[in-house]
């Protein structure tokens, strides 16, 4: 599987990545090999055989429909880039 | 100080020999003295330390001390600690004090430990030497020319270095294992859902599994002692008791049925790594077991089914770094799209970006069946050779890596060389099993580790198995020239 120009900028975007465009073919000589990689699976005879989500077969636990966190807003919101009046703050979306 | 094990030091402590403050200063010093050569820690909190040394030595002066009050641990830079930078070797994360404890971290508080800093890593625990941190290489103790192995190299030269008794780790394809060989430590990755993931930052949620690097197996089942257990918040932690690790340490070893992989032992491996690998299996086949060749014939497609399924969840773990809410933003947003794009190209390194887009392209439209559906069944005719295997054999042995610390440089330019550096280790991650490293002797210098694989939640055999080792060896006692 080889990867070009293109293919590397839209799955970078797609990431929500800004890649240098500079580095754009080195990405796409490194993504490709890897993609070669991993394409040796193809070899492999999956036939009937199940996808493994958890190696112990363990399934999500269900809990009581109950409170249990506590409000830690301020704390979290301590360490953000910028909040006001408890709300994160970004860039206008709608004009 | 720095040469006495955990059960010495702890006893030490308990006669009043010394104090956990002196300890821990002695720690403080050696770090001071050797850090600025290997670069094994990004955070080292003095303060905190001491704090919580004093509030250890009144704990055994009362005491009411368990085997690790007092003892000084750091703690790899993946763990969230309140109050305490946390930083993934991440430019991502660089002004991040979390606002928490991981499980692990208040596990270790509660037992009376102290927490004396924490350790570089590979960036988001992408990588096998150290190199993608953030905050610059760590250096191989054994030679300052070679990489520590990764991602948890720090945790690793830190032990191996000496300039603390025991550290954690974390383990996705190999970074507790691999790192502990190169530097010549003990490593226990245990079984998946045996520790705790909460407050571990999220790298392959159904791979990561934090464990113990220590300087031998007795240590290490100490520290597992304090690690492992059941936890609420994390919703693939099984409610299993918690054996007591050092009671079976022991255990007499004669009749224990040893499986050697023959496709561990194939192309690829350096011949003095081969060699110290025959040796060790010689030591125990001298101690009583039986050693017997086994096949694992999916091994050759544990790499490539790896690089499907960790980036495919790092993709989708690393996509909460937004720049909203904590970590790096960037200067000057035009829109939120430019926001998030610059502050996740300016916040991450590139191993990190490759991860991602590999990721995020196998879970892109049109390739979820080929990519992350067809790894995820591989990944059970990889678990389905193990559990074949361990009808045949009690544990399975071979070298951690294929080759000894390689030099710092020599593979960062191909992912792909980098990548195979774990192609022992990344197997038993995919099956969820126990893997432990621990030395095995030395190859130019270099340190060689013996990985040994258990079934399921069979920590407490593979510690067994070990310590039985390091009483007639003493590989895992020799300290890097220049350390002593």
């Amino acid at each position: 599987m080889s990867l070009d120009k293109h293919e590397v900028e839209r799955i970078a975007h797609l990431a929500r990545l800004e890649i240098d465009p500079a580095a754009v073919p080195e990405y796409a000589r490194n993504l490709s090999n890897i993609l070669d990689l991993v394409d040796q699976l193809d070899a492999a005879d999956t036939e009937g055989v199940e996808p493994m989500a958890h190696p112990l077969e363990a399934r999500q636990r269900l809990r009581e429909d109950v409170v249990t966190e506590t409000d830690q807003r301020e704390r979290f919101q301590a360490i953000a880039p910028q909040v006001e009046d408890g709300l994160y703050l970004v860039p206008r979306v709608i004009e | 100080m720095h040469d006495k094990n955990l059960t010495e030091l702890a006893a030490g402590l308990r006669a009043g020999d010394f104090s956990s403050e002196e300890l821990t200063r002695a720690c403080l010093e050696r770090i001071a003295a050797h850090d600025g050569e290997l670069n094994s820690f990004i955070t080292v909190d003095e303060e905190r330390a001491l704090e919580q040394a004093q509030a250890a030595d009144r704990r055994l002066a009362a005491g009411e001390a368990g085997p690790l009050t007092g003892i000084p641990v750091a703690q790899k830079d993946i763990f969230c600690t309140d109050g305490v930078l946390t930083t993934c070797a991440s430019r991502m994360l660089e002004n991040f004090v979390a606002p928490y404890s991981a499980t692990v971290v208040e596990k270790f508080d509660a037992a009376g430990a102290v927490m004396i800093g924490k350790t570089n890593m590979d960036e988001f625990a992408m990588g096998s030497s150290n190199e993608t941190s953030y905050y610059g290489p760590v250096r191989n103790p054994w030679n300052p020319d070679t990489v520590p192995g990764g991602s948890s190299g720090g945790s690793a030269a830190a032990v191996a270095a000496r300039l603390v008794p025991a550290a954690t780790g974390t383990d996705t394809g190999g970074s507790i294992r691999q790192p502990a060989a190169l530097c010549g430590v003990t490593g226990l990755k245990p079984t998946y859902g045996r520790v705790s993931r909460w407050g571990m930052i999220a790298f392959a949620s159904s791979l990561d599994q934090g464990g113990p690097i220590a300087r031998s197996a007795e240590d290490a089942a100490l520290l597992l002692g304090v690690m492992a257990g059941f936890d609420e918040r994390d919703s693939t932690a099984i409610d299993r008791p918690v054996p007591d690790y050092t009671a079976t340490l022991d255990d007499d070893i004669r009749g224990l049925k040893i499986g050697l992989p023959k496709e561990y032992f194939g192309e690829g491996l350096e011949a003095g790594v081969a060699r110290a690998v025959e040796a060790a299996l010689d030591e125990y086949r001298r101690l009583g077991a039986e050693v017997v060749e086994i096949s694992l014939p999916h091994t050759h497609l544990a790499v490539p089914a790896y690089y499907v399924v960790a980036p495919a969840e790092c993709s989708s773990n690393l996509s909460r770094f937004d720049g909203v809410r904590f970590g790096h933003r960037c200067e000057n947003p035009e829109d939120l799209e430019d926001l998030y794009k610059r502050s996740r190209g300016e916040g991450f390194g590139d191993e990190v970006k490759r991860r991602i887009m590999i990721g995020t392209y196998a879970l892109s439209a049109g390739y979820y069946d080929a990519y992350y559906l067809k790894a995820q069944k591989v990944r059970r005719l990889i678990r389905d050779d193990f559990a074949r295997a361990f009808e045949q054999v009690d544990v399975i042995m071979g070298p951690t890596t294929p080759s000894p610390a390689f030099r710092l440089g020599e593979k960062t330019d191909d992912p792909i060389t980098m990548y195979l550096s774990d192609i022992y280790t990344i197997a038993v991650n995919l099956a969820g099993l126990p893997g432990l490293s621990l030395p095995a002797g030395f190859v130019d210098g270099l340190p060689v580790g013996l990985q040994i694989i258990g079934n399921d939640f069979e920590e407490a055999r593979l510690l067994n198995v070990a310590h039985q080792y390091q009483q007639v060896t003493d590989h895992h006692k020799c300290i890097p020239s220049g350390f002593e």
